[in-house]
């Protein structure tokens, strides 16, 4: 007889090692990584280690936080800027989507695209497109026609990029499947090449949306006009950092909207591919 | 062939497929890549291809489905020259290919869609309810791609393959993905598929047992340049079941082919 089959033998059951983090809810640690932040900034500034006209407290931050919201909420001449802002923004992505799409597709469906259009839209997208800002302001003027621009052409790019990727992204064997179907190249093109690279095409409109807000912004510093980049602007020059801040953090709540509302219509349209990198959640 | 008059028997029915003298060489490296290929497929056969790497199979079955045109020779299905993919021509490969954005059904109506739009796939949904319940998919209708294992995927390519009712049937190693006891199953279920619609049937393969348990003809093909060996008759009745593996007509059959195989590969 076995010694496993003694009776006074004990069950072989044992615990598997499992990591504090798998525990905890996902709220709560993220809650504690940013109490854990706010504590620290509060020492640095409590202590004076940088001064309060460099780093203002999170008490400063958070008053002033509450003044732009009311501001914002009430009508004032906060939420006049952001109207603007929120225009270049929206026009800006729009323009670049419709560009960005269709010289995707030229590049990458044709091969002359891709042989002759390709190496130029390299070489631009290697520039620092911000170095183009005054070329737009001095083209179409100070108001929001030279922000856009900006905006437009910053995110134009992975839009391209992403359209073609994703229209190469079909494998050999879809493309047999469609040839022996008798398929016609624009059918091929609809109801194939484009819904597979649709998680490229994604991929490429949310790096463009973030694109297309840093484009707008950027346009306001350097080409003045009336938007909320310009609050920064004024609220930076008077040492108003508290100002700064709260306009920042506004003004990142557009572009994690833009952003989410882009990954929402992802997961409408994508509902068949399991994307993991940029949503998180699994 | 003129027996046919005197003698009914089913394997001298009606020519569907028809290749006479076909050859390919590539004009880019000057392969010879198929000579002399001539072959008959007729109405409800089974022919297996069997052949190492580079015996130009798949350039045959390229050329029969239409993907690529032969360099000599002539290429008919029923009784019309091939010139490029045609609808009474219907295919399936090692991989399932559905598309994930498509349910069961509206991937099975595609060839429809593709060549007679969409209002002609809406009505072929009925029929491809049917064939999928030739095939025991029912009630996996409406369900997306990603909810079927990889048989269950072969079963619903089968249908897109049958939707436009081909006269021939061109299998690329369809079940070689999938596990051996998916695939002798697979098998089976080929077999009765086709013996249902008295369908014609082309199957390139690799593996020798596979050939010899689905095909009346198994066609030994030989590399550099790709040419037919020899055709093998195989005469064991119908239908086919997995004990006759253990036969020793079956194993007498396999050893026959293999040997051919073998002394063509190292030549």
């Amino acid at each position: 007889m076995s010694n496993l089959d003694n009776a006074d033998q004990e069950d072989t059951v044992w615990t598997e090692a499992e990591g504090w983090g798998d525990r905890i809810p996902r709220a709560v640690q993220m809650l504690f990584v940013f109490v854990v932040f706010v504590l620290l900034w509060d020492l640095v500034t409590r202590f004076d280690l940088v001064s309060r006209l460099i780093l203002p407290t999170p008490g400063e931050t958070f008053n002033d936080l509450v003044f732009v919201g009311k501001n914002l909420i009430t009508g004032g001449y906060m939420l006049v800027a952001l109207w603007i802002t929120l225009q270049e923004v929206f026009w800006g992505f729009i323009l670049a989507i419709i560009i960005g799409f269709t010289l995707g597709v030229i590049v990458g469906e044709t091969a002359f695209g891709e042989r002759a259009i390709m190496p130029y839209l390299v070489a631009i997208d290697t520039m620092p497109k911000v170095a183009f800002a005054p070329l737009f302001v001095a083209w179409l003027g100070f108001g929001i026609e030279s922000k856009v621009a900006l905006a437009a052409f910053i995110a134009t790019f992975p839009i391209i990029v992403g359209t073609a990727a994703g229209l190469h992204a079909a494998d050999a064997n879809s493309r047999m499947l469609f040839k022996t179907m008798g398929a016609s190249r624009w059918q091929t093109l609809v109801k194939m090449k484009l819904p597979m690279g649709l998680p490229q095409i994604f991929t490429g409109l949310k790096i463009g949306s973030v694109g297309v807000m840093a484009g707008a912004i950027t346009g306001e510093f350097l080409g003045g006009g009336k938007g909320f980049g310009e609050l920064i602007r004024i609220a930076a020059s008077q040492l108003n950092t508290p100002r700064v801040f709260s306009l920042i953090l506004y003004l990142s709540i557009l572009g994690l909207g833009l952003f989410a509302f882009v990954a929402w219509v992802q997961r409408r349209f994508v509902f068949w591919h399991k994307e993991r990198i940029s949503s998180g959640d699994h | 062939m003129q027996a046919a008059a005197t003698n009914p028997a089913p394997t001298l029915r009606e020519p569907v497929y028809e290749l006479r003298n076909v050859g390919k060489t590539y004009a880019r490296n000057l392969i010879t890549a198929l000579e002399g290929v001539s072959l008959t497929l007729t109405k409800g056969s089974f022919t297996a291809v069997i052949g190492s790497s580079g015996c130009g199979k798949s350039t045959l079955l390229k050329i029969m489905a239409g993907l690529i045109p032969p360099s000599t020779g002539r290429v008919a299905l029923q009784g019309r020259p091939v010139m490029g993919p045609r609808r009474d021509i219907g295919m399936m490969f090692q991989q399932a290919t559905l598309f994930p954005w498509r349910t069961t059904v509206e991937n099975i109506v595609l060839p429809i869609e593709i060549r007679d739009g969409k209002a002609a796939a809406k009505l072929a949904q009925e029929n491809a309810r049917a064939l999928l319940e030739l095939v025991g998919l029912k009630g996996f209708e409406d369900v997306f791609p990603n909810e079927l294992s990889g048989g269950m995927a072969q079963r619903a390519s089968i249908c897109r393959m049958l939707i436009t009712e081909p006269a021939v049937l061109l299998l690329d190693e369809p079940f070689s993905a999938l596990d051996e006891l998916a695939r002798d199953f697979m098998n089976m279920e080929l077999q009765r598929i086709c013996t249902t619609r008295d369908a014609t049937a082309f199957l390139v393969t690799h593996s020798i047992p596979e050939a010899v348990l689905l095909a009346d003809q198994v066609i030994v093909m030989a590399p550099r340049p790709g040419r037919i060996a020899e055709v093998v008759e195989i005469d064991l009745p119908r239908p086919r079941t997995l004990d006759m593996m253990t036969t020793p007509k079956f194993g007498a059959l396999v050893e026959h082919i293999r040997s051919r195989l073998d002394k063509e590969a190292f030549l």
